[in-house]
């Protein structure tokens, strides 16, 4: 008896009348390493390159996955496998180019890192009896000024975009032409570009204190005209997704609307919120051309942000490379080494952030 | 503790668009009102004017006079925050505040006002709260537990508790049972029932049973076609309005002619 469903028969006579006849369970397992096999053996005969021989299997095991399925099961489940195939390589072609700089930075930056790399400020001694420089790695220049330059950055973003996103959401009526300038201007200031922030910045600082106007602040300055946009955005979205049926309940128990917004809308969206700001704070904290032009560069140990030039971790990863000290090699080192601290300092903030989310999320378990 | 009120020739705009028009009703203290009518006829929106909650929609008004025990709801001056703490209510979806305790959503009310309120006192707060919600033999061992993690009838049951423990005057009820299974219905209709002993309550209800189960007073709104005000059209004791109505339209929709 042949069964017809939606059309199509079955190629074998099955017991079950549901039942298809299906590839073996590993099958991709294993055509994908026949592929590998018999490209890397092709390649053999006129020269192995890995690329090449990656690039071929990917293709090669395609084609295979698609024919194989199409001869043994069906239509349907043949498509089902090469986009799923597809899928995978496009996620793999995406991951590479992350794997290989997370590779490239920590294996040339792990041998500069330890204590006193992070703990010495980095500096060229000159011993005038033997006439040598000596040049001492360290980066706690860069470190401090990293943190005071994305600190003063946070706080002075962090109040206004929180305030302009509860500005949007919960006061601003859809109509209102105030509304649509800010949405507007925060839309501009998401695409200005970072090095026309640090020109601002430093301008700006110019006109104020006279041309020397180095400083962290004017740094921190650049940096939130960068920050504020995406604080705004991302507040903005978190604020919208808390339901109005919270701030109807509250309104109904003779809550103010000040109040509602402090201790039900924030408090509901916090997490959201805090993990926006960490995005922040992470797209900021590598800026490297607005900190060059804002606040210089230095290799002396400057704590004090309302004057001076101040140095951070990629500004450091910069001229360490473009303008080496006498000794180079150890330059380039302290560069690569900058460039490890710097993303182990944007993982940690992750993760500290990942916390205070937890914390603060609503809790739904029994 | 509870208190009449009386509604005389109530409309409700949103913005240039008439929704309610011509409402007057007089509602006596310790009744239960219910308001009945198909979709869109205005039962909600004129619900929400008793608290001034349709005012958390941008352009949404009334003219005409809401008194509670006299005092107009929009006289001058009147500030809404002051009347909704007189008139409390309860929402069509229960809504517990996902962020706090069984316990916290109890002391809402009090602690997001930022009064002050004794440990002792907070503790015989929610215990009273919840015993007059019905809710205090199931949830007494978990005070602690998030308001999430209760059932849809116990979270409601547990949002009437959050109402009822600021000591309204006059509960509100948008529908509260229609998100509800037919057992956590009995449970908030008994509840109706025993807290009509101190309060005054109007109920939205879709459900005609439920009308004729709980209220002591009938409203039938109706709306004569789509764009056209939702209106009054007949308000009268529940017994009459489900046995003889003296118009038509009533008799029809209690019915299930319509609707």
């Amino acid at each position: 008896m042949s069964v017809s469903i939606g059309g199509r028969t079955p190629r074998k006579q099955a017991s079950n009348a549901l039942a298809d006849a299906q590839l073996p369970r590993l099958i991709e397992l294993w055509l994908l390493i026949a592929a590998a096999i018999v490209v890397g053996g092709t390649l053999l005969l006129v020269g192995f390159n890995l690329a090449v021989w990656a690039v071929l299997t990917a293709v090669v095991y395609v084609i295979a996955i698609g024919v194989a399925s199409r001869l043994v099961e069906n239509r349907r489940k043949a498509v089902d496998r090469v986009v799923r195939a597809l899928v995978t390589i496009a996620f793999l072609l995406a991951v590479i180019p992350l794997i290989s700089t997370l590779w490239t930075v920590v294996a040339k930056g792990i041998g500069q890192l330890n204590w006193t790399f992070i703990t010495q400020t980095g500096a060229a001694h000159f011993d005038p009896t033997t006439l040598e420089v000596t040049t001492a790695p360290g980066a706690l220049q860069a470190v401090v000024g990293t943190l005071e330059i994305t600190g003063i950055a946070t706080v002075i973003s962090v109040p206004i975009g929180l305030l302009t996103a509860i500005y949007l959401v919960e006061y601003s009526l859809p109509s209102s032409p105030l509304r649509r300038i800010v949405t507007f201007l925060v839309d501009v200031m998401t695409g200005i570009p970072s090095i026309v922030a640090g020109l601002f910045a430093f301008s700006l600082f110019a006109l104020i204190v006279g041309p020397k106007a180095f400083s962290g602040l004017s740094a921190a300055v650049a940096l939130s005209v960068l920050m504020i946009p995406i604080v705004v955005r991302a507040s903005e979205e978190m604020l919208r997704l808390v339901p109005d049926e919270l701030r109807e309940a509250s309104y109904a128990l003779g809550v103010t609307k000040a109040l509602t917004i402090v201790k039900i809308v924030l408090r509901t969206a916090v997490s959201g919120i805090v993990t926006g700001i960490v995005l922040a704070v992470a797209r900021v904290i590598g800026e490297t051309a607005p900190i060059f032009i804002a606040a210089s560069f230095t290799d002396n140990f400057n704590a004090n942000p309302l004057s001076g030039p101040m140095q951070t971790l990629p500004v450091l990863a910069y001229t360490g490379y473009k303008f080496p000290g006498h000794d180079i090699v150890a330059s380039n080192q302290a560069a690569w080494g900058a460039a490890l601290l710097l993303v182990i300092l944007v993982v940690i903030f992750n993760v500290i952030a990942r916390v205070v989310a937890q914390f603060f999320a609503p809790k739904t378990g029994r | 503790m509870s208190k009449r009120i009386e509604v005389n020739d109530l409309n409700v705009y949103y913005g240039d668009f008439l929704a309610v028009e011509g409402v007057s009703m007089q509602i006596e203290p310790r009744t239960v009102t219910a308001l009945i009518g198909p979709s869109g006829c205005g039962k909600s929106t004129f619900l929400r004017t008793l608290n001034r909650m349709h005012e958390v929609i941008p352009g949404a008004h009334v003219t005409g006079t809401v008194r509670i025990d006299g005092n107009d709801l929009y006289a001058p001056g009147v500030d809404p925050v002051l009347v909704r703490r007189q008139v409390g209510m309860v929402f069509q979806r229960p809504n517990p505040f996902p962020t706090m305790s069984i316990r916290e959503n109890v002391l809402a009310g009090v602690k997001l006002n930022n009064r002050k309120i004794s440990k002792s006192d907070a503790d015989a707060l929610v215990e009273r709260s919840l015993k007059r919600a019905n809710l205090w033999k199931e949830v007494q061992d978990r005070l602690e537990k998030p308001g999430a993690s209760l059932s849809g009838g116990q979270q409601q049951r547990l949002c009437i508790a959050r109402a009822i423990a600021v000591a309204p005057d006059v509960v509100l009820m948008d529908e509260p049972c229609s998100a509800l299974d037919p057992i956590s219905t009995l449970a908030i209709e008994d509840l109706i029932e025993e807290l009509k002993q101190e309060y005054t309550i109007v109920i939205v209800t879709h459900n005609m049973q439920q009308a004729s189960r709980v209220s002591d007073k009938t409203a039938f709104f109706n709306i004569a076609g789509a764009g056209m005000p939702g209106r009054l059209i007949e308000f009268d004791d529940t017994t009459t309005m489900f046995s003889r109505p003296s118009v038509q339209a009533t008799e029809d929709y209690v019915s299930g002619k319509f609707g």
